[in-house]
């Protein structure tokens, strides 16, 4: 008899949740760290399948996309972008700071002269739409290297010259997407260089995520051990903002 | 003897309420980008093969539209639904409900047969014989839980880049990750097409023994005992 009554608790939780789900139960407590939740079950998967070192497909030419969509900010607005927009980006400067042993400031012309990868991959926004790249630039990993990683090091924050909605657009990701070979500071789309409305002059390349986490506009690389303290502490603008997820790999 | 086992149930609830939170939070996120395209990669108004509406806010969870809280829904009871699956089908492969209850003989396909069989659903005769299902429900419980639901979930895993990377063999299979958002969306559709049918077909069938049934375990009826 009780085993009965326990069975039916069960199918009558199961319908309640139901009946009061929707918007007003995800922003109370315990929903919203289920959800958490979900992103570290989604990225365990993904870490327990493929070790998080698999390579996103590259594709050849002929499945480049006719014109790159932009999306986001497409044309930042300051004077000293539009400066910098009109000089050809000639005098644009990459740092790397925060937890490393010797911070840089690279100009485009010394991130022209390490050594290039080029890969032709698909970006995969949010909203559901793809376009098919072929993006060059030295890897991430090979700036970190220079720079050397400190130990406390755990996090690569983004910096960027865009604002959106009066907030200055960041990203970040973990050591592991920042040492994957396909992370690339990216100078150049289809063998030109990054249009403004991709990201002049230089965008991440964080394949396997989605396109929010592909910073555009950079302007700076640092290592952190921890996101708390930068933004709203969630690693990124939509993050902070809209609550995507900070692991977009899905 | 119940005339649903107890894993049964559970499953199917679960699986009833995954199937709306995802159908309903999956129609916000379509509003997010209300095009399909065919192939690996689209974006543009010209590519696209469907132009969707944007669905109105009673048919989305939540109410408003919000990509971040629709995902977040999507792709919690995501979870349920295919893990769910997987027990269900280990379950029933080991219980016997599907050699019993589900498996079809060849001449039950033949159209005659088909057109006698929905002749009889029309004048609302839905007896089953000596087996717990007629031949529609076995063709249609069949088609979802081997066809529909598995390529639901494959190509909702399909649409990952994480995943795309780990297993490129899940992407391939649809022919590129648009298409496979594409089928994604059709095969949602038809899912709620059954649920929709499902529905009428239970409430024209005796609701309260089927409802009951379907929560309690129910009894086998004496033809099948």
């Amino acid at each position: 008899m009780k085993n009965r009554l326990g069975r039916r608790g069960v199918l009558a939780a199961m319908s309640a949740l139901f009946a009061t789900g929707c918007a007003r139960l995800a922003a109370t407590g315990p929903v919203s760290s289920l959800f958490e939740a979900t992103e570290s079950w989604n990225k365990g998967l993904h870490d327990l399948l493929g070790r998080r070192s698999a390579l996103a497909r590259e594709f050849s030419p002929e499945y480049l996309s006719p014109d790159f969509r932009g999306n986001g900010t497409v044309d930042p607005d300051s004077d000293q972008y539009r400066a910098h927009a009109a000089a050809g980006f000639a005098g644009w400067q990459l740092t790397v700071s925060g937890l490393v042993r010797n911070p840089l400031s690279l100009s485009m012309d010394d991130i022209r002269a390490l050594p290039q990868r080029t890969q032709i991959t698909r970006h995969d926004c949010v909203e559901g739409w793809s376009a098919i790249g072929q993006w060059t630039g030295p890897q991430l990993s090979a700036l970190l290297e220079m720079a050397g990683l400190r130990e406390e090091a755990r996090f690569i924050v983004f910096r960027c010259a865009d604002t959106l909605a009066g907030g200055d657009y960041y990203e970040s990701i973990d050591l592991v997407d920042a040492f994957h070979p396909q992370t690339i500071v990216a100078h150049s789309l289809n063998g030109e260089n990054v249009p403004i409305k991709n990201g002049a002059p230089l965008r991440m390349r964080i394949e396997r995520q989605l396109g929010y986490k592909h910073a555009k506009y950079l302007t700076g690389i640092e290592a952190v051990a921890s996101l708390e303290g930068i933004g709203s502490g969630k690693g990124g603008y939509w993050e902070d903002r809209a609550g995507y997820q900070w692991y977009a790999g899905i | 003897m119940k005339r649903h086992a107890l894993i049964t149930r559970v499953w199917h609830w679960l699986t009833a309420i995954s199937l709306i939170v995802l159908f309903m939070s999956g129609l916000n996120i379509s509003n997010a980008h209300p095009r399909l395209y065919w192939g690996h990669a689209g974006f543009a108004s010209e590519e696209a093969w469907l132009h969707l509406i944007r669905y109105p806010g009673w048919m989305t969870i939540p109410g408003h539209y919000s990509l971040a809280q629709a995902r977040s829904w999507h792709l919690f009871f995501a979870w349920p639904l295919a893990l769910g699956l997987t027990i269900f089908m280990i379950a029933s492969l080991a219980n016997g409900h599907f050699r019993r209850d589900l498996v079809t003989r060849w001449r039950e396909w033949r159209w005659s047969a088909v057109k006698a069989d929905i002749a009889k659903h029309f004048s609302l005769d839905f007896s089953t014989g000596a087996s717990k299902y007629n031949f529609l429900q076995k063709a249609s419980y069949g088609l979802i839980i081997f066809v529909f639901l598995p390529v639901m979930i494959f190509s909702g895993i399909a649409m990952s880049p994480a995943m795309d990377a780990n297993w490129p063999w899940v992407v391939d299979m649809f022919g590129g990750r648009q298409s496979a958002r594409s089928i994604h969306f059709l095969c949602a559709w038809a899912l709620m097409g059954f649920l929709l049918l499902h529905v009428i077909m239970v409430l024209l069938s005796g609701p309260l023994r089927q409802l009951g049934g379907m929560i309690t375990g129910g009894r086998r009826s004496e033809e099948e005992a």
